[in-house]
């Protein structure tokens, strides 16, 4: 069984923590800042966290602020997701030459990094999840992805705090980290003390909280750190009500709405690029000068691009109504179908970095209302 | 050396392997079957109905159906219509392409065992039923009534025109028709659907295969409601942009399925609304 133990760690035993990761062999990514913006990067100590900013979100709108305390972890998701580190933006699927009667490939490029995600917040274990479900839980797998997932160590951060565009508490997701951590955090800050109190979420997330070797967490901690989730969660920036939505959306196939969110939709992709769930990718063959050595790339591709669905003659969806209908049903849909969950996590990243601000929680609504109104008619014209 | 056995560890399922053009035979102006025979001494236990990813070394990769052959010899026809496609079909014995595979659904012949059948192409589609027919050749004692419906765009598109033949003689009834006849032409103008109705089957017994253009298939479907079928007894092979064959690139996907993995072939009561609406 696990060890249920709460340790009570301060910001140098989190240095500590850091330390024992990377001696481990283990390549520590976290949150920094980054021309105005929280990313993923390299991290060797807290001191490249960002400390004491905060994130102000809304639909359309992105901006760092300074807090007035000195939080490590006070802000909630910036563009990136840990998705990048799993499934690479673009990778080198094989490379090969052909000799005689035999293809010969090339040796692996990248012996397997050992990443460890510190800061992972609820959504995102949850967008782990999901994608864990599309590259290794249906016949064919991902073993790149797999080896990669396998390697990954994983310290999560409770949200104490929503975010403008958050909606994690209706899509089920979060605020609190429950499953597929090694150890989880919850930051509590008051008067002089800043403290976290860590929980085992794996045999090796407890292996790693022994050797660390730090005290119980006192009473309040427990109790102050369930208190900064509550109000996380009752202080959500966005709501969704996902009530039947997989069955409103197979009937909104023909919805007018499409064409409304059609009339701002730029089809840029920001959407799928920053989601932390999106998959689609596409792949490219290419061959040195005298072809003797063909390579294959795969890179992320989205819904929103020109020749997603192309087919010879033409492409499917040609319309935006047709692309952005295609990734609003798949995310909130037929996602149910293909995975068992729904593919959004409620993250609020599409929401604050689209250009024109479309809001998919405004979107699912207005789809709602449109068949509120469908189902309304006919009941009226038969009283007429 | 090493063998592609031995080093494919990434993305293993992504890894082409290697098969020998043994033959190259032009079908038409823009049609070419290969035959295929492992390089690494493989078999492929294919049905009629499942597709390869085939592999223009350096150039790129794409889904064609089993037009024919056995698990050592595989047919592949294919319709020149870009670049991937005409340096396949621009490939010459001796030569290596590579081969992923066998994919997706197969045509559920069993069903139709005991009682008639129709089989509808249009164009390229002939080819991925082409297997179908000659099991159904194979062993036509197990079937009733069995009508082949063609229809190519002009007389030059016509395909396998032997096989057509070939089939005749044993006891299937082969209708076709053109969009576009020439001087030559003597038979039957205008599109598929029309051939249904003059088809003899028994509604009650008969299983249907489509493949063809989606409004060619869609008419087809709907007619054969109209002639009686039940939706369930209708099968059609639908084709969607495909980079993986494995149901992770998000291509192929059609409302809630992917037509790598849960198709290419499905049952007409899953297609029947999707196929309704535009640009899903
Ligand atoms: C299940 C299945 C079975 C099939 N069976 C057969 C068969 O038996 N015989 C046959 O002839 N055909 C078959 N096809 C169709 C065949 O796969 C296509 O004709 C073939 O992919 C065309 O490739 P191409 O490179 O020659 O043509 P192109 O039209 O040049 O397309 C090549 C590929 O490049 C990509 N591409 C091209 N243009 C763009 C663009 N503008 N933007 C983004 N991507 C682009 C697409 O991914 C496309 O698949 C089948 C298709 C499917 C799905
Ligand atoms: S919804 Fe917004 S982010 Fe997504 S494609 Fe449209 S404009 Fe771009
Ligand atoms: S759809 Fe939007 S809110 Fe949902 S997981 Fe993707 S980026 Fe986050």
């Amino acid at each position: 069984m696990l060890d249920p133990s709460a340790y009570e760690l301060g910001v140098t035993d989190l240095d500590r923590l850091l330390a024992l990761l990377a001696d481990d062999g283990y390549n520590c990514l976290g949150p920094t800042v980054r021309d105005g913006a929280i990313v993923y990067a390299a991290i060797a100590s807290t001191a490249d966290l960002p400390r004491g900013w905060t994130d102000e979100q809304a639909p359309g709108h992105y901006r760092l602020r300074r807090r007035g305390d000195d939080a490590l972890f006070g802000y909630n998701v910036g563009p990136q997701a840990w998705k990048q580190f799993l499934f690479p933006p673009r990778e080198r699927v094989w490379q090969m030459s052909i000799d005689g009667q035999a293809f010969v490939p090339a040796p692996d490029v990248d012996a397997a990094t050992r990443h460890a995600f510190i800061g992972v917040r609820a959504c995102e274990l949850a967008a782990i999840g999901v994608q864990d479900r599309v590259f290794g839980g249906r016949p064919f797998h991902d073993d790149a992805y797999l080896a990669r997932r396998a390697g990954a160590f994983v310290v999560a951060v409770n949200c104490v705090e929503a975010g403008g565009t958050c909606f994690c508490a209706d899509m089920g997701t979060g605020p609190a980290v429950e499953a597929g951590h090694d150890i989880a955090l919850t930051e509590v800050l008051g008067g002089d003390a800043h403290r976290f109190l860590a929980l085992a979420g794996s045999e090796r997330g407890a292996a790693l909280l022994e050797r660390l070797g730090c005290g119980p967490a006192a009473a309040d901690l427990a109790s102050r750190a369930a208190a900064g989730i509550e109000h996380a969660r009752t202080s959500m920036g966005r709501r969704l009500d996902t009530a039947g939505l997989p069955a409103l959306l197979a009937r909104s196939l023909d919805s007018p709405h499409w064409e409304t969110v059609a009339e701002r939709c730029l089809a840029c992709a920001n959407c799928t690029a920053v989601c932390p769930t999106c998959f689609c990718s596409s792949v490219e063959d290419t061959a040195d000068l005298d072809g003797g050595l063909a390579t294959r790339w795969r890179q992320w591709d989205s819904c929103f691009n020109p020749g997603f669905s192309y087919l010879h003659g033409g492409e499917v969806r040609r319309s935006t109504a047709a692309r952005y209908r295609q990734w609003l049903t798949h995310k909130l849909g037929t996602w149910h179908d293909q995975f068992g969950s729904s593919g959004c996590v409620g993250c609020g990243r599409c929401i604050s970095w689209c250009p024109v601000g479309i809001d998919i929680t405004a979107e699912a609504t207005g789809l709602r209302e449109r068949d509120a109104h469908k189902a309304e008619r006919p009941a009226a014209a038969a009283r007429t | 050396m090493a063998t592609v056995a031995e080093a494919a560890t990434r993305n293993a399922a992504l890894l082409p392997r290697p098969w020998r053009v043994v033959a190259a035979s032009r079908e038409s102006h823009d049609v070419v079957t290969l035959e295929l025979e492992s390089a690494a001494g493989e078999t492929s236990a294919w049905q009629p109905g499942q597709f390869n990813m085939l592999y223009a070394f350096g150039i790129g990769e794409v889904p064609i159906s089993f037009s024919g052959g056995d698990p050592r010899r595989l047919r592949h026809s294919i319709r020149e219509v870009g670049t991937v496609s005409r340096a396949l079909a621009g490939l010459v014995p001796g030569t290596l392409a590579g081969v992923r595979g066998p994919y997706g659904s197969a045509w559920p012949l069993d069903a139709a065992r005991g009682g008639d059948v129709v089989i509808a192409a249009g164009g390229i589609g002939l080819a991925p039923l082409k297997p179908l027919v000659e099991r159904i050749c194979a062993e036509r004692n197990d079937f009733g009534s069995v009508s082949l419906l063609y229809g190519a765009r002009t007389p030059v598109d016509r395909l396998f025109g032997a096989c057509l033949a070939d089939w005749r003689a044993q006891g299937i009834d082969v209708a076709e028709t053109v969009d576009h006849a020439d001087a030559g032409w003597t038979g039957q103008v205008g599109v598929v659907t029309t051939l249904v109705r003059r088809a003899r089957f028994d509604p009650a017994t008969t299983r249907a295969f489509l493949c063809g253009p989606e409004i060619m298939m869609r008419f087809t479907a709907l007619e054969l409601e109209r002639a009686g079928l039940a939706p369930t007894a209708i099968a059609l092979s639908m084709e969607r942009n495909m980079q993986c064959a494995l149901g992770w690139c998000g291509h192929c996907q059609l409302g809630p399925w992917f037509v790598c993995l849960d198709g290419p072939v499905f049952d007409w009561p899953r297609m029947r609304e999707l196929m309704m609406v535009r640009g899903l």
